[in-house]
């Protein structure tokens, strides 16, 4: 090695070191200052009672109608996404592998669709919303945000269902398979690894994103009796009890912002447990 | 050559593009033979075996004209019925790829596309069809692990058993041993000689020993031509075409 290549080589050492500690410092920042302002707040009260009337003046009660409705939301949205999500997917890979040029532009339309702010989808489902005769629900407010997470389910799991080797593909028509069993027997398994954090990453997007669901959910103190009741969500509750000149109430922002972190921390763990077992089947190639 | 002929192709031509990959191949495979199909990398090998059972498709820069008639059908002209066809022969290709599932379901998927659905009977013709590919012996306590584990050697033989058990009446090997070490490579020429009294067997080699040791026919090819085809004595012992001495004395490969 030269001179020159060896101050290179430690230039970029230096570079890659010091952006990793840098991302990392920040992350550490967020969450220690959510753990070390909402861990004060938090209380058994908060967590099993949905809010009195004066809550957000500091009076008791809790946001469980926040915390059951994200969940009830953003589950409700994944399941749809996914399930709109995956065949298409499945379908641009194996039905369209003939044309180029189509796929390509489905990628480029998806990816277009993909950089859209929430707010825009929130906009749209609200104009849906009118057009179906549809009141702020958490009907309106779980197909908002599946339309807006379905442009990353389908090319997060695309991207996946892609790294499979032609190979295989070919495998398994050599016995005699069709496109549909080739797509949902084949690919679809060895993909399922890559799919379920295809799924987490969308359930991450959509319990987080309060823009969307602003004029379709909508907002309330109550759990909702049914799909056409309007429901609260944690981003929007997080807005609420910060936007109160209580400071006891800004903490309470930060406990609920600390739920809706271990919320995905949860489901981030368990998916990738669920993934390792599937991990196992798929073929290293 | 008076074997009854189970694969008849007439003037297949293959382009990608502009490039010609195969120019009017006209060949004629016997029924229960070893037919090798050999000739230097590139010289679109591979290409003709995909055309058999029209793997051609999965590569959308490829147009296929011609005929390849297998049991008087044309596949290049099939519809729905290509899935069928496929399965009268079983392919295995350069290295293996086994499903993304057990061992023991890999060979259960096949025989479930044939139609059986009988529990008892698939798993009898599972370790029926692993015990032909000389499997059997060694993983008969390892039926619920995922393929993933077997060793390369140990795969490409479940990725025979596996097309064995689709009942094919031929089966398509593209250089089925080059990723393999000596050993299971023997084990792999080893079936093929003891199957070769059910099955067609068609392999594509560059490696002129496993040709000359396993082969009855030999279709040897150039750069797209098939230059020279007949017996294996014929073909290595007196070939008529100056490409095809050059080829065998090892001037290139």
């Amino acid at each position: 090695m030269t001179r020159g290549q060896k101050i290179e080589e430690r230039f970029f050492k230096v570079l890659m070191f010091l952006s990793t500690f840098f991302i990392l410092a920040i992350l550490a920042i967020i969450i220690y200052s959510i753990f070390e302002k909402g861990i004060r707040s938090i209380s058994w009260e908060m967590l099993t009672e949905i809010p009195s009337g004066g809550y957000y003046y500091g009076k008791g009660g809790g946001i469980l109608n926040a915390i059951l409705g994200s969940l009830a939301l953003a589950s409700g949205a994944t399941v749809i996404a996914f399930f709109v999500g995956l065949p298409v997917a499945l379908y641009i890979n194996v039905f369209l592998i003939r044309h180029k040029k189509i796929v390509g532009m489905v990628r480029f339309l998806l990816d277009l669709v993909w950089g859209i702010p929430s707010i825009v989808y929130g906009a749209f489902g609200f104009t849906l919303m009118i057009f179906l005769g549809l009141q702020t629900s958490l009907l309106a407010g779980t197909i908002t945000v599946a339309l807006f997470i379905l442009p990353i389910m389908i090319r997060s799991i695309d991207e996946i269902v892609r790294t499979a080797p032609i190979g295989l593909q070919e495998a398994s028509y050599s016995l005699g398979s069709n496109k549909s069993e080739t797509a949902f027997r084949i690919l679809t398994r060895q993909s399922v690894s890559g799919i379920i954090t295809a799924i987490l990453l969308s359930f991450g997007r959509a319990i987080g994103d309060a823009a969307s669901v602003l004029f379709t959910a909508g907002y309330t103190d109550h759990l909702p009796n049914g799909l056409l009741e309007p429901v609260a969500t944690l981003p929007l509750s997080i807005f609420f009890q910060l936007a109160s000149p209580v400071p006891e109430v800004q903490n309470r922002a930060y406990a609920s912002a600390l739920v809706l972190t271990l919320i995905i921390l949860l489901v981030s763990l368990f998916s990738r447990g669920l993934g390792k077992r599937y991990h196992k089947t798929k073929i290293n190639f | 050559m008076d074997d009854p002929i189970i694969v008849g192709i007439r003037n297949l031509n293959v382009t990608a593009g502009k490039n010609p990959i195969l120019k009017d191949i006209n060949i004629s495979i016997p029924r229960n033979k070893i037919t090798v199909i050999m000739g230097p990398s590139g010289c679109g090998k591979t290409t003709l075996l995909k055309c058999m059972n029209r793997l051609t498709d999965l590569y959308p820069e490829l147009k296929v004209t011609g005929e390849v008639m297998i049991d008087n059908k044309n596949v290049l002209e099939a519809h729905e019925d290509i899935y069928k066809i496929r399965q009268q022969m079983g392919l295995l290709s350069q290295r293996p790829y086994p499903l993304p599932m057990t061992i023991y379901n890999n060979i259960a998927y096949a025989i479930r596309l044939r139609g059986v659905h009988n529990r008892r009977e698939i798993h009898r013709l599972v370790v029926h069809y692993l015990q032909q590919a000389n499997l059997w012996d060694e993983i008969r306590t390892r039926l619920k692990e995922p393929a993933s584990r077997l060793s390369i050697g140990q795969q490409q033989r479940l990725c025979l058993a596996r097309g064995l058990a689709v009942n094919p009446e031929i089966i398509l090997a593209d250089e089925p041993t080059s990723a393999l070490d000596p050993i299971s490579s023997q084990a792999i020429e080893q079936t093929f000689l003891k199957l070769k009294n059910n099955y067609t067997i068609i392999l594509v080699t560059h490696i002129l020993r496993q040709a000359r040791r396993i082969a009855d026919h030999v279709v040897f090819m150039y750069m797209g031509d098939v230059i020279e085809q007949g017996s294996v004595r014929e073909v290595f012992e007196n070939p008529k075409m100056e490409k095809t001495k050059l080829y065998l004395g090892g001037t290139f490969n």
